[in-house]
C-alpha cells in the first residue's frame, strides 16, 4: 500500500510525520511513501533526504490521494475532500472535541486511526505520541520560562556578589512535568512539583525535585491512567498550596490537563497577582482552557504586578526537528502493530485494545467512543493489597512461637543423651570430634565471599580427598597370616589401590586446579 | 613408625585445613590458604604411607605390621600415577568446564568411600569378627558414599551435556526417596544383627545398589538450572562420606576433614538457597527441582524492541556508568573475553563499569566470577547482589548478557509467580537495558520474563560472543 505524507497546513506548525530514518523503516514493513515537496522544509528535513530514503516527492493533489495518510495535524475540510473514499487516515484527531470532524470523516468513508487516542498501557507506549510530545513539550517549556526570566537559573557566588537559584514549581508531573523538571534541574534551579496523584512522589523524588504534597488524601487515579478532577475539599486544601506556591516560586509550570475536559484552573488571579515581579508562568494547558487565570493560547501576557504568562501551545512544534523524529517513530511503531506480516498490507485487529482504542471510524461507521479498557499500569486497590492472592503452598508463613523451638531443642538433646548412654566410650570421643569440626566448618565458611565460592569448593574438594588415608590404612588390613593371594585379601588389595588411584586424582588436581584459579583473580 | 607420631600430624593437618578454609574466604589470603591445605594434605600423606609400609608401634605393642614390598612399590605407583592424571586435568581443564570437573571430582571422593567400606567389611569377613558398632558405621560410610558416587556422576554428566538436563519425573518420586530411606534404616538394622556370612553379603550389596540409584534418582529429577545448589551440595555429601569412612576406621583426621567439608558445603548449599528463595530442607530431600517445570499462564505482556549492536555502542558511548550482570549463557557463548575486552574499552573512555553477579548465576556457586577471573576482569568491580542492587538506579545503562531468570521483575512484582519471592539483581531500575538472548525463549525456570517487555529494555538478539564484538567494533 501506498503512504501519503502531507505538507502540514495548521499556521505555525512546523512538524511533519515522516523523517528519512521512519520512510526506510516504512519500506521495510513492505510500504511505498510518498512526501508532498516541501513538507519536511520546516523541521529541517529536505525533499532531497526524503529521495535518498527512497520516498517520492510529489505535489498537494496526489500525497492526498493515496491509500494511507499519515500527519501531524487532524485534517481540514478541504483536506478530507481530497482523500479517496475508504482510504485510512492517521492523525491527532482530538475525538471527544470534535464531533463535526467524526461525522465528516465518517462521511467520506473514511478509516480513522487517532494518534491521541493510545490507550495508556505498556505496550501501547512505543506509539503514544501524547506522552513523546509531552517529554519534548515539557523541556520546551522551561528554556521558553529561562528565555521570559531575567535571572539565572544557577546559583553562583562571583565577585560582583551572589546570585541566588531560581525556584521552580512545576504542577503535574505527568510526562511533560517529569521533563520539565529535569530540565530545570539540569540547569541548576531549585526544583519543587507536585501532583494529584500523591504516588508518583518517588518519580519526583527521582528526578531530584521535592514533592510538595496536598494536605489532604482523598487524591485518585483513574483506571485510564490520567488523573480525574478532585473533590471540593481536596480543592481547597490544594489551593492553599498554590497560594504558598505562588509566592515563593520565579518560574511556575503548569501541565495538568484532564481528557476531553476543560483543563482544571489552578493558579487564580490573586495568586499571580501575589508573584514577584519578573516571575514567569508556563500555562502548558493553555490550549484547552488554561490552569493559570488569564493566560491566553499562543501568546505572552504580562500582568499589571510585571509577572509574564506564557501560553505557548506548540511548545513540541518550538524543537521541529526532534518532534518530527518522535512522532514518525511513533507513526512507525504503529504501522508495525497493524502490519503483522509486513507485507506492506494494514490489518486492523479489532481484538487488540490499541487498534481498537485509537481507531474512531472504520469504512465511514464512527467507532468512537471505543468500549471501557482498564489499564494494567493502575496501581492496586487497598482492598486487594490488604489480601494477597492466595497461592497454594505460597501461604506467607506465621511467626513461629519461640518455645516450640526450645521445645523441639530440648527433645533432641534428651534423645541425643540417651543415645549417647549406650554408646561405647571410644565412638564418643570421636563424636565429639566430629561436633566440633561440624561446627568449626559453619563458622570458618560463614563471611566467606561470592565470588570465592568455585575456589573454595573446589579446595574442601581436594580436602575431602583425605579419604585417600582410608584406603591406604585399607591396605594394613591385609591378613598377612594367609596368603596374599587369597580371594579376600586380593579384593581388599584391588579395592584399595582403586580408592587410592581415585583419591590422588582427587587431591592433586583439586589443589593444583584451585591455585590455577586463584591465580587468576586480580586487583585492578 | 610411632602410633602417636602419625596421630600428631593428623593433629597439624587437620588445623592446617581449618586455616586453609579460612583463608579462602578472602581474596587476599586466598592462595595461602590453599597452600596451607595442600601442605596439611602432604603431610597427612606422607606420615600415613610411612605407617602402612613400615607398620606402626605404640610403645613396644605392634599395631600394624608393615606391608610386603611389592605392595608398597603399588601405591607409590598408584598414587604417582593418580597425581599425573588429576594435574593433567587440573592444568588443562577450560574454566566454563569447572563445574563437571568438581562434580567428577565428588563422585570420586563417593566412591572411594564406598571402597573403604567395602575393604572394612572384606577384612571383617574374613576374620569373622563383626561387632555391632563397626557394621552400622561402615553401612552408613558406604550409603553415604554410593549417593555421592552416583549423584555426582549425574550432575556431571548433565552439566557437561553428555545427558539431557531437564529434571526427571517419576511418578511418586518423594515417596521413592522416603522409601529408600525407609529401607536403609531397615537394612541397617538387619546388617548389624546378622552381619556374617552370605547373608551379610547380600545386605551389604543391597544397601550399596540401593544407594546408588538412590543417588541416581535424587539428582536426575533436579534440572540443570538449579545445580549450583546441587553441586555444593553433592560437595557437603562427599564430606559427610569421609567423615563415615572416618568412623568406620576410627581415624579422627578423617571424621575432623569429612565433618568440615560436610558442614562447609552445608553451610554453603544453605546460602544458595537463601538466593533461590527455597527451602534448604526440600534441597536436601532433591525434591525442589520440579519447581522448574511450572510454566505460567500465558500473559499479554506487549511488544519487545531490537536494537543492534551500533545502536549499543552509541548509547555506551553517552553513558557515565554501566553495569553488567553476565549469567550461564555467558559462558555457554564462551563470551567472558571479549566481555572483559569490552569492559577495558569502556574503563579507557573514563565510563565506570562494574559487574553484577547473582549468587545462582551460572552452573556452580561463584562460576562467573572464575570465568571472568579468567578473562582478567579485575575482582573489585566484580560485585555481588546486595551491593550492586542499589547502585542499579543511578546507572545508565545495564547490559544483561545470557541472564534470565536472576533479573526477572516478576520474582519481586508477580505473587503468583513462581519464582515470587526470589531476590533477583533489579536491573530494569536503571537508565536503559540491553538484554543479550538468542531468542524470546523462557529461562530454566520456564517463567516468561517481563524485563524485555519493559519500556526501557532493548533485545540485542544472537550469540553473545559475536554481538559483544560486534559492539567492540562499532566503538
Amino acid at each position: 500500500m501506498h503512504i501519503g505524507i502531507p505538507r502540514e497546513s495548521l499556521p505555525r506548525e512546523t512538524r511533519v510525520a515522516a523523517t528519512s530514518k521512519s520512510i526506510a523503516q516504512l519500506q521495510k514493513l513492505g510500504y511505498h511513501v510518498l512526501v508532498e515537496k516541501g513538507a519536511g522544509d520546516t523541521a529541517s528535513f529536505l525533499d532531497d533526504d526524503y529521495i535518498k530514503a527512497g520516498a517520492q516527492i510529489v505535489d498537494t493533489d496526489e500525497v492526498w490521494s493515496q491509500d494511507i495518510v499519515a500527519k501531524i495535524n487532524p485534517p481540514t475540510n478541504t483536506e478530507i475532500e481530497r482523500m479517496r473514499p475508504g482510504a485510512i487516515l492517521i492523525s491527532l484527531i482530538a475525538a471527544p472535541r470534535s464531533p463535526d470532524l467524526l461525522e465528516s470523516l465518517a462521511a467520506k468513508q473514511l478509516t480513522v486511526l487517532a494518534m491521541d487516542s493510545v490507550p495508556r498501557i505498556s505496550r501501547a507506549q512505543s506509539l503514544d505520541v501524547i506522552s513523546s510530545m509531552a517529554n519534548i513539550g515539557g523541556y520546551r517549556a522551561v528554556i521558553e520560562a529561562a528565555h521570559e526570566f531575567g535571572s539565572l537559573f544557577t546559583g553562583q557566588v562571583t565577585a560582583a556578589g551572589k546570585v541566588p537559584p531560581a525556584r521552580v514549581f512545576i504542577s503535574g508531573t505527568g510526562v511533560a512535568g517529569l521533563a520539565a523538571i529535569g530540565t530545570a534541574r539540569a540547569l541548576g534551579a531549585i526544583v519543587s512539583a507536585t501532583d494529584i496523584r500523591a504516588e508518583t512522589a518517588e518519580q519526583v523524588e527521582s528526578m531530584g525535585a521535592q514533592f510538595v504534597a496536598v494536605a489532604s488524601a482523598d487524591a485518585q487515579q483513574t483506571s485510564d491512567g490520567y488523573a480525574k478532577e478532585a473533590t471540593e475539599k481536596y480543592a481547597r486544601a490544594a489551593a492553599a498550596m498554590y497560594a504558598q506556591q505562588a509566592k515563593e516560586a520565579d518560574i511556575i509550570i503548569t501541565t495538568a490537563q484532564i481528557p476531553g475536559k476543560p483543563a482544571p484552573r489552578l493558579l487564580t488571579e490573586e495568586m499571580v497577582a501575589s508573584m514577584k515581579p519578573g516571575s514567569v508562568i508556563v500555562d502548558m494547558a493553555a490550549s484547552s482552557g488554561g490552569n493559570v487565570a488569564g493566560s491566553v493560547p499562543d501568546r505572552v501576557v504580562k500582568t499589571q504586578n510585571g509577572v509574564k504568562i506564557i501560553g505557548y501551545t506548540d511548545l513540541p512544534g518550538r524543537l521541529p526537528t526532534q518532534a518530527s523524529e518522535l512522532f514518525a517513530t511513533n507513526i512507525v511503531n504503529l504501522f508495525k502493530l497493524i502490519t503483522p506480516h509486513k507485507n506492506g498490507t494494514v490489518e486492523l485487529d479489532m481484538n487488540d485494545m490499541v487498534v481498537r482504542a485509537m481507531l474512531v471510524t472504520d469504512k465511514g461507521q464512527i467507532t468512537w467512543p471505543p468500549p471501557q479498557i482498564a489499564v494494567s499500569a493502575a496501581p492496586a486497590t487497598s482492598s486487594t493489597k490488604a489480601s494477597s492472592p492466595a497461592t497454594p503452598g505460597k501461604v506467607p508463613k506465621q511467626p513461629r512461637d519461640p518455645r516450640t523451638g526450645y521445645a523441639v531443642a530440648g527433645l533432641c538433646a534428651l534423645a541425643l543423651l540417651v543415645l549417647f548412654g549406650f554408646t561405647p566410650a571410644g565412638l564418643l570421643s570421636h563424636f565429639m570430634v566430629f561436633m566440633l569440626a561440624v561446627v568449626v566448618g559453619f563458622y570458618v565458611i560463614g563471611n566467606v565471599s561470592h565470588s570465592l565460592h568455585t575456589p573454595l569448593m573446589s579446595v574442601t574438594n581436594a580436602i575431602s580427598g583425605i579419604i585417600v588415608i582410608g584406603s591406604l590404612v585399607g591396605l594394613t588390613l591385609v591378613d598377612q597370616a594367609q596368603s596374599l593371594t587369597n580371594a579376600s585379601n586380593l579384593a581388599i588389595i584391588i579395592l584399595s589401590t582403586a580408592g587410592i588411584l581415585l583419591a590422588a586424582i582427587n587431591v592433586f588436581g583439586g589443589f593444583s586446579v584451585t591455585q590455577r584459579m586463584l591465580k587468576m583473580f586480580k586487583k585492578g | 613408625m610411632s602410633a602417636t607420631l602419625i596421630n600428631g600430624s593428623f593433629i597439624i593437618a587437620a588445623l592446617l585445613f581449618i586455616l586453609a578454609l579460612a583463608g579462602l574466604s578472602k581474596h587476599e589470603t586466598s592462595q595461602r590458604g590453599n597452600i596451607l591445605g595442600a601442605i596439611g594434605m602432604a603431610l597427612a600423606l606422607l606420615f600415613t604411607i610411612a605407617g602402612v609400609v613400615f607398620g606402626t608401634r605404640s610403645g613396644p605393642f605392634i599395631v600394624t605390621a608393615g606391608i610386603p614390598l611389592w605392595i608398597a612399590a603399588t601405591l607409590v605407583l598408584v598414587l604417582l600415577a593418580g597425581a599425573v592424571i588429576g594435574i593433567t586435568k587440573a592444568l588443562n581443564v577450560e574454566m566454563t568446564e569447572m563445574p563437571e570437573l568438581i562434580a567428577l571430582f565428588h563422585s570420586f571422593v563417593g566412591l572411594s568411600a564406598v571402597l573403604v567400606g567395602w575393604t572394612a567389611y572384606l577384612q571383617m569377613a574374613a576374620r569373622g569378627h563383626f561387632d555391632a558398632l563397626h557394621s552400622g558405621e561402615l553401612y552408613v560410610g558406604i550409603f553415604i558414599g554410593a549417593v555421592t558416587f552416583t549423584g555426582s556422576l549425574v550432575a556431571y554428566l548433565k552439566l557437561s551435556a553428555k545427558i539431557r538436563s531437564a529434571p526427571l519425573a517419576l511418578p511418586g518420586k518423594n515417596a521413592l526417596n522416603l522409601g529408600a530411606i525407609v529401607a536403609f534404616f531397615v537394612l541397617t538394622a538387619l546388617f548389624v544383627l546378622y552381619p556374617k556370612g552370605t547373608g551379610g553379603f547380600v545386605l551389604i550389596s543391597a544397601i550399596t545398589l540401593l544407594a546408588l540409584l538412590l543417588g541416581l534418582h535424587l539428582v536426575a529429577s533436579i534440572g540443570g538450572g538449579d545445580m549450583p545448589v546441587v553441586v555444593s551440595m553433592l560437595n557437603s555429601y562427599s564430606g559427610w562420606a569421609a567423615a563415615a569412612a572416618g568412623f568406620t576406621l576410627s581415624n579422627d583426621l578423617l571424621i575432623v576433614t569429612g565433618a568440615l567439608v560436610g558442614s562447609s558445603g552445608a553451610y554453603l548449599s544453605y546460602i544458595m538457597c537463601k538466593a533461590m528463595n527455597r527451602s534448604f530442607l526440600s534441597v536436601i530431600a532433591g525434591g525442589f527441582g520440579s519447581d522448574g517445570m511450572v510454566v505460567s499462564q500465558q500473559k499479554d505482556l506487549g511488544e519487545h524492541r531490537e536494537t543492534t549492536a551500533q545502536e549499543v555502542a552509541g548509547m555506551l558511548k553517552g553513558a557515565t556508568s554501566v553495569v553488567i550482570t553476565p549469567g550461564y549463557g555467558m559462558a555457554v557463548a564462551q563470551a567472558q573475553s571479549a566481555v572483559a575486552d569490552l569492559t577495558s574499552r569502556l574503563k579507557a573512555q573514563g565510563i565506570e563499569v562494574r559487574f553484577g553477579i547473582h549468587p545462582v548465576a551460572g552452573r556452580l556457586p561463584g562460576h562467573m566470577n572464575v570465568l571472568l577471573a579468567e578473562a582478567k576482569v579485575p575482582y573489585d568491580i566484580v560485585l555481588e547482589m546486595d551491593e550492586i542492587n542499589d547502585d542499579l538506579a543511578d546507572t545508565d545503562i545495564v547490559l544483561v548478557i545470557g541472564a534470565n531468570d536472576t533479573v526477572n521483575p516478576a520474582a519481586t512484582e508477580d505473587p503468583t509467580s513462581p519464582i515470587a519471592g526470589m531476590p533477583v539483581l533489579e536491573v530494569w531500575k536503571s537508565g536503559q537495558v540491553v538484554v543479550f538472548k538468542r531468542s524470546m525463549a523462557t529461562g530454566y525456570a520456564g517463567v516468561q520474563n517481563p524485563l524485555f517487555f519493559k519500556e526501557n529494555t532493548q533485545m540485542l538478539f544472537g550469540d553473545a560472543k559475536e554481538r559483544v564484538a560486534d559492539i567492540i567494533n562499532a566503538l
